[in-house]
């Protein structure tokens, strides 16, 4: 299974900014191994973020997102107590959720 | 005064380009403090604190009795007291040699197996996670290597030697690239380590978290690089030579301030 992501959420003015952490590989699907064989696409393709339930964003990624990728982003109203959960699903199906507590 | 005046002129235009343009390595550092917000080093220690608390290997058994120089399961300001001797082991070891160790002793790894593992693979993978964490506990701290042992001050002056040391086909040594100011490689500064190069440089920013190749990068694996491009074959992981040059560079480092986990370009 995958590594847990590192969120952080801090509230201020009116609003939260968050920072997003993940691990994962984000292979491109164009590059080769040391056999001279193609490395199978492997990335997160989708990403959806909620406060307190109720979705705030969604974005469709690709294969130019880095590994281990860092996301942040701001959303208005949120205060401290508020959850903060973010998910992501990759091209393989695989998908890992994480909740943190706006500060 | 028309000869002032065109004076005046010839200082405008000589100053002028500078200040409107930020040097190369101006134009590194922010990057740099830019990635810093989110470094993804961040993951590994996540991953470190969570292999040295879980039980695992042939023992079944977590990594929390480990000595790491400080005594039984204190992780916090080991990281800048090593490499250091040993009792128990009767060698110098740095963090990760010491990493292994415990992971033989207390979870009956097979440290051999361990130690021929590539970079990033295997267990070598959880050597380099657990040597993030460890490190990133002892951030902000000062360098301040033992030199009470004998053995101590053998390995600086070895490590001395092996800096100096000239050979390869481009009769190269460590002191060629960090022996003078004003070094670098491509747009990467280097630091001259010959003496304390200050606080977060050389051997006070590594484990670093390596951006243009998405890996996490140890010391042991900053010196087999550095081997490799020197044309050098690599001493091996752990090995007296990496030691003793970890050594040479963590005691001329005393007093500079650890900013582990780093972030490299």
């Amino acid at each position: 299974m995958a590594d847990p992501m590192r969120i952080r959420a801090q509230a201020s003015g009116g609003k939260a900014t968050v920072r997003v952490l993940m691990s994962h590989e984000m292979e491109t699907g164009q590059r080769r191994d040391a056999a001279g064989k193609l490395v199978p696409a492997w990335f997160i393709q989708d990403v959806t973020a909620s406060l307190n339930g109720k979705p705030v964003m969604t974005a469709e990624w690709g294969p130019a997102v880095s590994k281990n990728p860092f996301l942040q982003f701001t959303i208005k109203g949120a205060k401290a107590g508020d959850k903060v959960s973010i998910t992501w699903k990759d091209n393989k199906g695989e998908t890992r959720t994480d909740e943190a507590t706006v500060s | 005064m028309t000869k002032a005046r065109h004076l005046c002129w010839a200082l405008v235009l000589a100053c002028s380009p500078a200040l409107a343009q930020k040097s190369a390595s101006q134009g590194i550092d922010e990057y740099r403090a830019m990635l810093q917000d989110g470094n993804p080093a961040e993951l590994f220690e996540a991953r470190g604190e969570d292999l040295w608390e879980r039980k695992r290997g042939p023992k079944a058994a977590s990594l929390e009795q480990c000595d790491l120089g400080k005594g039984p399961g204190v992780v916090k300001g080991a990281f800048v007291e090593l490499p250091r001797f040993f009792a128990d082991t009767q060698r110098m070891q740095d963090l990760e040699s010491r990493i292994v160790t415990c992971m033989s002793t207390l979870q009956g790894f097979n440290e051999a197996e361990i130690s021929k593992t590539p970079f990033g693979r295997g267990e070598m993978a959880n050597v380099t996670a657990l040597a993030t964490w460890i490190a990133a506990e002892s951030k902000g701290m000062r360098f301040n290597l033992p030199q009470s042992q004998a053995t101590e001050r053998v390995f600086y002056e070895v490590g001395k030697r092996l800096f100096f040391q000239r050979g390869g086909t481009h009769d190269f040594s460590c002191a060629s690239c960090h022996g003078e100011e004003g070094k670098r490689i491509r747009l990467q500064d280097l630091p001259v380590l010959t003496k304390n190069p200050g606080d977060g440089v050389g051997f006070a920013a590594w484990p670093a978290y390596r951006v243009s190749n998405g890996q996490m990068w140890s010391m042991q694996l900053r010196l087999n690089d550095c081997y490799r491009q020197q044309r050098f074959p690599y001493p091996g992981f752990a090995s007296d030579a990496t030691i003793a040059l970890s050594t040479y560079l963590g005691v001329n480092a005393k007093g500079a301030a650890s900013v582990v986990p780093a972030i490299k370009r």
